[in-house]
């Protein structure tokens, strides 16, 4: 049974990240992505100082919203103050996973996280707190309800905001001009990846974050040339490598997060040699341009 | 407070070493960490920095001992991996350059971990200590492993100084250093490896996790305070020593605190401060520019105000009243009882019983101001053919920023005219 | 020369556009009639994407303003196009042609609306005036440039609008692409339809458009045709850097001045 709880919480976390990311590297914002996922730990620690638990819908919210801010302060860098594009990432994400860390440490006592598991999660512990109701019926991890409420709103939100996301995603430039807005597709985008983030971050930590929001996708695009089959696809290598990596992990006793991550990259690897299309190791005639 | 006494005393050798070690590791990654910047892969540092780890847990596991040497070796080999992954990825497939960042840098760090979980949980009893690459701790630089990580710095510093003419043609200008026949090639790959080099002894610092801030972030900072490149590195450099001694003096008063999110936040907090005030480049300074100009645009306009109320009266140099001004010119009354005060003080005009007075030196800025008023509404005219009636607006900004030599260009270009577009005299 | 009409589709006012504060537009004041084919021609740099991009406000401008039918553009986004550089978008995505073209339907539909069959019919019948009906589920990145550009073509005409903007349109596309656009655009013009080409060639702008917009930095002539395209207004549009003009630029940059003072 607890095997099913970590795979299905491994698949929950796979399915958000992996649609999510799917625009993020096709806007060409994978670094985005990995920053917002470190930064939005200082806000998970003050959340958990402030509300005492994990679970709850305010830490969700705050959290979140320190996620939004590392958008705009990224942005406030390389606009207002001119900072190299690249740079401001680095020196945002760092300095606030920095303070995370700081305050982890300060709090030891307080927060119920430490160093090590803001990097690679706790997922192996997901199945020990359970959801029990009042009358004593048990429903399973709380973790697992929280993530599947996330995984239905970034569902909902991506066929909601389709073609919009889509259009702002392939040519920004032509949105603007008929009359759609930009900003606001991206803002809900960058919203959408922090939310997930927060949600995912305790049970599967930062770096498989990262992983799970670019490599399913990145291993899709080499797979497809059609968007929806990409999320599609994108989704089904991401809850394979959850299932994969739990084995993977049992078997050589080592960190459940680290390991789907590895399966991730190995089934990129695979894409990228093998891919019927686009693999290196295949020589199948491709389809050239009509040259006039 | 004692401890920091204590600290900066160096009497105990163990600070001593410690406080050197950190100046070196921090110092060397911040000045490799300048020339990824400005080639514009800083995040590429990110992806080695954590591509060292499963590096560092194999040679462990392969060896069997903690020697420094062997570390960085492992550390290195994966290192560089890393770095040709990322080339290789985006060469031979569509993967865009960030996508192969991220991808290497979370999928290195994975099967680090994997690795990591498993020596701990193997027991092996030599593997304690092995996780404070995750996060840095300056204070454990001692004996062996402070000459090892030491001496790769000192190497990493003579290499860039030897090199760097070369690195700094690549960094500016690629195309033309391929031309004059310099190996690019060669020079990316040296880079490449000082790179990971920093990164191999950064770690030791603030671990695999922050590294990238160690390469990035005194390299930003720097950048603001010049333009000169030399004068960068060696900002960055004291940026990062100045900050890696910070870590070093957390480490040995708070032995449970990670030294890295210190040492990084310090290196940060540095950063911001440059990002807003520094000279020139700075949001503050900018700001303060800005608003310089508010105030001169301001000044120049009460002066023309009170040479065009004088050019009515037939040139004659008359006092006008705060009113007379105003009437001709909607500008909020504070604004301008401060700023005719200010000219008064700067000793442009004097306020005589009747009003406001031109002296000598404002009746000449005056007449330079709207000179060049007309001479530029002449230009838009005859140059960009404007309508007369739609270059005054533009000409408000504008005669308040051509300089001398400008202006001159201007009349020549107008053949010293008389009369402006509206026929006005051109003073 | 700069000639103004009467009741004019685009009405461009005292407009200056800056990057980062040096005006790559100075002054601009235009009005273009309606149903006319209109080329934006200048050298390289002399800002003629720019002016597009401004007079759809997809730049902000440091002064002045733009109406489109008499109205503020925010209020006749839909009967505006826009066909970007083809280089402007990246090829690689993962989109079929006859996605790119639904593209077209999609400021109309508004928020949360899937396309219908009458989108889809629309796309698709765009797809056949340039001639490309055969290619609707062929994925972009195997398209040749003129296939590509056409494609783009088709995602405008799938909106129906009734002012265009086209970007360089022409650039690198083969030669029978040229010749189909082109008949395109006339059959457009006579559909009443204004069409605004940013266009580097001077050899084929004689035959193409019936009005030209010289530009360099600032505009230096408007008119029909055959009025505008002499050899003395080339040579003020190509000839003769406005060397004060752009040293004045560097200083407001430098000195951060406010394109206008308030």
């Amino acid at each position: 049974m607890n095997a099913f709880w970590i795979i299905l919480t491994g698949s929950l976390v796979a399915t958000c990240c992996s649609l999510l990311g799917c625009y993020l590297i096709l806007r060409r914002m994978a670094m985005v992505g990995d920053a917002i996922s470190h930064a939005v730990l200082p806000g998970i620690v003050i959340a958990f100082l402030f509300t005492g638990s994990r679970e709850s819908v305010p830490m969700l919210i705050g959290a979140g919203l320190l996620g939004v801010l590392t958008t705009f302060l990224i942005e406030f860098f390389h606009r207002y103050a001119r900072v190299q594009a690249d740079a401001a990432i680095g020196v945002t994400f760092t300095w606030l996973f920095a303070i995370g860390i700081i305050l982890i440490s300060v709090f030891a006592g307080q927060v119920d996280l430490d160093q090590d598991c803001v990097l690679y999660g706790e997922i192996a512990y997901v199945p020990l707190d359970l959801w029990i109701t009042g009358g004593g019926l048990s429903l399973g991890p709380r973790t697992v309800w929280t993530l599947a409420v996330v995984t239905l709103l970034i569902i909902l939100f991506i066929v909601l905001g389709y073609k919009e996301l889509f259009l702002t995603t392939f040519d920004p430039a032509y949105a603007a001009a008929i009359g759609i807005s930009t900003t606001v597709w991206y803002y809900s985008l960058m919203t959408a990846v922090s939310f997930t983030t927060v949600a995912s971050f305790e049970s599967v930590g930062a770096i498989l974050v990262v992983a799970l929001l670019v490599a399913p996708p990145a291993t899709a695009y080499l797979l497809t040339d059609n968007f929806k089959q990409m999320l599609l696809l994108s989704v089904l290598a991401g809850i394979l490598a959850s299932a994969a990596g739990y084995y993977l992990a049992v078997w050589i006793d080592g960190s459940i997060a680290g390991a789907i991550a590895t399966v991730t990259g190995m089934e990129f690897m695979l894409a990228f040699l093998f891919s019927p299309a686009r693999g290196i190791l295949i020589k199948r005639k491709q389809l050239q341009p009509v040259q006039h | 407070m004692n401890e920091f006494f204590e600290f900066f005393s160096f009497a105990d050798a163990n600070v001593r070493y410690v406080t050197l070690g950190s100046v070196l590791l921090a110092g060397s990654s911040a000045v490799v960490g300048c020339f990824t910047l400005l080639r514009k892969r800083a995040l590429v540092g990110d992806a080695v920095a954590h591509a060292v780890l499963p590096g560092v847990c194999l040679a462990f596991i392969l060896s069997g001992t903690k020697n420094p040497f062997i570390l960085l070796l492992g550390a290195f080999i994966t290192g560089w991996i890393s770095l040709l992954t990322i080339d290789f990825i985006t060469s031979r497939s569509r993967i865009k350059e960030d996508t192969a960042i991220g991808l290497v840098l979370s999928v290195f760090f994975g099967i680090g971990i994997i690795l990591l979980t498993a020596i701990q949980h193997s027991g092996n009893a030599a593997q304690s200590g092995l996780d404070k690459f995750l996060f840095g701790k300056a204070a454990s630089l001692v004996g062996e492993d402070l000459i090892a990580f030491s001496l790769v710095a000192v190497l990493l510093l003579v290499a860039t100084l030897l090199f760097y003419k070369e690195l700094t043609l690549l960094c500016f200008d690629q195309a033309y250093a391929k031309t004059i026949g310099y190996p690019v090639r060669a020079l990316e790959l040296l880079l490449t490896t000082l790179t990971v080099f920093a990164v191999v002894v950064g770690i030791q610092a603030v671990g695999v996790v922050l590294m990238a801030a160690m390469l990035i972030t005194p390299a930003a900072a720097a950048r603001f305070w010049t333009d000169r490149l030399s004068l960068m590195l060696v900002l960055a450099a004291l940026i990062g020593a100045f900050s890696g001694v910070a870590g070093a003096f957390v480490s040995y008063t708070a032995p449970a605190m990670p030294t890295g999110p210190w040492i990084v936040l310090i290196v940060s907090m540095i950063a911001t401060l440059s990002f807003a005030f520094a000279p020139g480049k700075g949001w503050v300074s900018r700001l303060l520019r800005q608003r310089r100009n508010k105030t001169l645009i301001l000044e120049e306009n009460l002066l023309k105000l009170l040479y065009q109320l004088g050019e009515q009266k037939q040139g004659t140099l008359a006092p006008h009243t705060f009113q007379e001004i105003l009437e001709r010119r909607a500008i909020p009354q504070k604004l301008a009882r401060t700023g005719l005060r200010k000219l008064g003080n700067q000793g442009y005009i004097e306020k005589t019983p009747e009003g406001w007075l031109l002296t000598g030196q404002g009746q000449r800025r005056g007449e330079r101001v709207v000179r060049l008023h007309r001479l530029w509404e002449l230009y838009l005219t005859q140059y960009l053919h404007l309508a007369s009636d739609h270059v005054h607006e533009d000409a408000e900004t504008i005669e308040h920023i051509i300089t001398p030599e400008l202006e001159q260009k201007l009349m020549e270009e107008l053949g010293f005219p008389v009369l402006d577009p509206h026929s006005a005299r051109i003073p | 020369m700069i000639l103004q009409v009467e009741n004019p589709v685009v009405e461009v006012h005292d407009l200056t556009v800056s990057y980062d504060r040096k005006p790559v537009l100075w002054g601009i004041d235009l009005t273009l009639p309606a149903g006319a084919l209109v080329g934006v021609i200048g050298p390289n740099g002399a800002g003629k994407s720019t002016l597009i991009k401004a007079m759809m406000d997809l730049l902000p401008a440091g002064s002045g303003y733009v109406r489109i039918f008499d109205k503020p553009i925010g209020q006749v986004r839909n009967r505006i196009s826009y066909v970007p550089q083809r280089e402007s978008v990246d090829w690689d995505f993962p989109a079929s042609v006859f996605d790119v073209v639904l593209m077209g339907r999609y400021g109309k539909l508004g928020l949360f609306k899937r396309p219908r069959k009458a989108d889809k019919d629309a796309a698709m019948e765009a797809l056949q005036k340039v001639g490309m009906q055969g290619f609707a589920n062929r994925q972009i990145s195997q398209l040749s440039g003129g296939q590509q550009q056409r494609v783009f073509l088709a995602r405008a005409l799938a909106q129906n609008a009734d002012i265009y903007f086209m970007d360089e349109p022409f650039a690198g596309v083969d030669i029978a692409t040229e010749t189909a656009i082109i008949e395109l655009l006339r059959t457009m013009r006579e559909q009443g339809k204004t069409v605004i080409v940013v266009h580097h060639d001077l050899q084929s702008a004689t035959e193409y458009f019936d009005w030209v917009v010289l530009l360099n930095l600032r505009l230096v002539a408007s008119g029909p045709t055959e009025k505008i395209l002499t050899q003395q207004l080339l040579e003020q549009t190509y000839g003769g850097k406005l060397t004060v003009l752009t040293k004045v630029g560097e200083l407001l940059k430098k000195q951060e001045f406010p394109s206008r003072e308030r």
